[in-house]
């Protein structure tokens, strides 16, 4: 009960705020078109009727919450319960492409990055040459020419997932090199002596004792991580819009002013990130209780 | 071939001087220098593997030929860097954060707000808000104007989240101190917790000098008057007129790097009495 009063209110306040708010917005920002339709029918709005029209626009500058849920649920649920799940207007079509270069880059980019971590670890050479570039490269708005790295990919030949997944690789790599760095250099000197008394080498000290206690800070880094790496693949695929995909959805949109379908393939993509944060927060429970680190 | 014989010999002079560095004591001087050789031997292999193996300029120009297109169209990339970075970035910088800031300090005084707004905006900071990009370009016209506006909602989030766990930040010895002292809400405020918010709010404001660059340059794929970076760089793809897109690229990077530079410098300046900063 206390945990209801504390967390979950408070949230549920915030967000009903927020939902007021944009059918608020949606009433003033499509008031105009609404009142200019009916000036041409030559007829009066009251307010309710003009809040039902702001409500109720095909193409409206602000859609309302309901017709974006509506259009989520006609191009999901609905066209699953049909058996056309994968067909081009689908969204559970756009959202597994989507997905698919996200999980893609995200597992190229965790490697890639444990790899460089446990590099810079060992190696003096490499901690000290190799990790403030790593950090400057940050600094770089990379994401803002994932669509040339997609375009000039594509015309060397490589399509489809790979582009998409590069990008999501390099967004997803520096959380992953930052935790791990962290991580592995988290056990303390008097374990490190511990390894060293029972002869133990850098292999057999990385394996036994660095790589598991730096689980939590790997889990943190993740999160971040897949976050980030849905983003790259978003972008990634505003270039090349015929093989579809979220960010394809938005771009269409986008050329025909399709407002609900820009909106509902925003919200598709903010529940994609919701899931995969939860799903990797669901994995880091459970490996962390298992290895007796749970908080 | 010789360009590749060669390359590969600096890389491994290089990379011998820099084992032989990083093994002596850590000096200023070093932890500058080995990251530098780092970097001027990525470029040379770079040029040398792009020459050595004649590799299609419309695939990766050479930097030397980035370095030609970027001293050529200094006055291109001037216009495209004030109507990118300093109309669109750094005026949406400037509201989002500040308005973040604020609107941080006015929930700040109730518990059951900051409980609600944190989660949400822990989430919302996480979403692909980058998104909301062709609709914001749809809202406010192809102008400077609706980069600045895909910009504030970029940063918003991650700058109202760190600013309201910054306020928390002062542990509770210290706010009973205040409490001794008779001091009002304003005065604990200014005088203890928004100092100490500090480091949180530099956090964010550093997290946001990059998301802001990327969202002006985003925003004008989706539409932009005749200039601007991220205008440039889809045109000129279209041209595979690749040197210059690189030269784009630099710009960003430079311009990145700087902004960023600049507020770290500020934040050493406010929180100079932080752990993280001290020396030694």
């Amino acid at each position: 009960m206390t945990w209801m009063r504390q967390h979950l209110m408070p949230v549920l306040t915030v967000v009903a705020a927020i939902i007021a708010l944009w059918y608020a917005g949606a009433v003033a920002l499509n008031a105009p078109w609404a009142y200019d339709q009916a000036k041409r029918a030559d007829r009066d709005l009251s307010f309710s009727a003009l809040v039902a029209e702001t409500w109720s626009q095909d193409k409206p500058k602000l859609p309302a919450p309901h017709q974006v849920v509506a259009e989520i649920w006609k191009t999901s649920g609905d066209m699953v319960l049909r058996g056309k799940a994968f067909s081009k207007r689908s969204l559970v079509f756009h959202g597994w492409i989507t997905l698919s270069a996200t999980m893609l880059g995200f597992i190229l980019g965790t490697g890639f990055g444990i790899l460089l971590a446990i590099g810079i670890v060992h190696n003096r050479a490499m901690d000290m040459s190799v990790m403030p570039w790593v950090i400057a490269s940050q600094t770089i708005p990379i994401l803002a020419i994932a669509p040339m790295v997609v375009v000039v990919m594509n015309s060397i030949g490589f399509a489809g997932l790979v582009p998409k997944s590069i990008i999501s690789m390099y967004l997803s790599f520096f959380p992953v090199v930052v935790g791990m760095t962290k991580g592995l250099r988290s056990p303390d000197a008097m374990e490190m002596d511990q390894m060293r008394t029972w002869n133990a080498g850098a292999w057999k000290t990385l394996i036994s004792l660095r790589l598991p206690s730096s689980m939590p800070y790997l889990f943190t880094s993740l999160k971040v991580a897949i976050a980030a790496s849905l983003v790259g693949a978003i972008v990634g695929e505003l270039p090349i819009n015929q093989d579809g995909g979220l960010g394809a959805r938005m771009l269409v949109g986008s050329y025909y002013g399709q407002t609900i379908q820009i909106w509902s393939a925003l919200l598709t993509a903010a529940a994609l990130a919701a899931c995969l944060v939860g799903l990797v927060g669901l994995v880091q429970g459970i490996t962390l209780r298992r290895m007796g680190m749970a908080r | 071939m010789i360009w590749v014989v060669a390359t590969i010999l600096f890389w491994l002079v290089a990379w011998w001087i820099n084992l032989k560095l990083s093994h002596r004591p850590r000096t200023r001087l070093t932890s500058f220098l080995v990251p530098g050789l780092f970097g001027i031997t990525l470029l040379i292999l770079w040029e040398g593997m792009v020459r050595g193996f004649a590799i299609n300029p419309v695939l990766l120009p050479a930097p030397s030929a980035i370095g030609l297109a970027f001293a050529t169209s200094l006055p291109v990339l001037w216009v495209d860097f004030v109507q990118t970075f300093v109309k669109g970035a750094l005026s949406g910088y400037a509201i989002g954060c500040s308005a973040a800031f604020l609107i941080a300090i006015a929930v700040d005084r109730s518990p059951f707000l900051q409980r609600g707004l944190l989660p949400v905006g822990n989430f919302v900071a996480a979403l692909p808000i980058i998104g909301m990009a062709p609709i914001l370009v749809m809202w406010f016209g192809f102008d400077w104007q609706s980069k600045s506006a895909v910009v504030v909602v970029m940063v918003f989030f991650p700058m109202l989240v760190n600013t309201v766990q910054g306020l928390q930040a002062s542990d509770h010895m210290q706010r009973d101190l205040m409490q001794t002292y008779a001091a009002s809400y304003p005065q604990a405020l200014m005088k203890l917790r928004l100092p100490a918010a500090m480091p949180f709010v530099f956090n964010g404001l550093k997290i946001c000098t990059t998301l802001a660059l990327i969202g002006a340059i985003v925003a004008e794929f989706f539409g932009s008057p005749i200039k601007g970076m991220g205008f440039r760089i889809s045109t000129e793809v279209g041209r595979l007129a690749l040197d210059m897109v690189w030269a784009e690229i630099a710009v960003a990077a430079l311009a990145g790097s700087a902004f960023y530079g600049c507020v770290a410098v500020i934040e050493k300046a406010v929180t100079f009495w932080h752990p993280s900063q001290r020396r030694g």
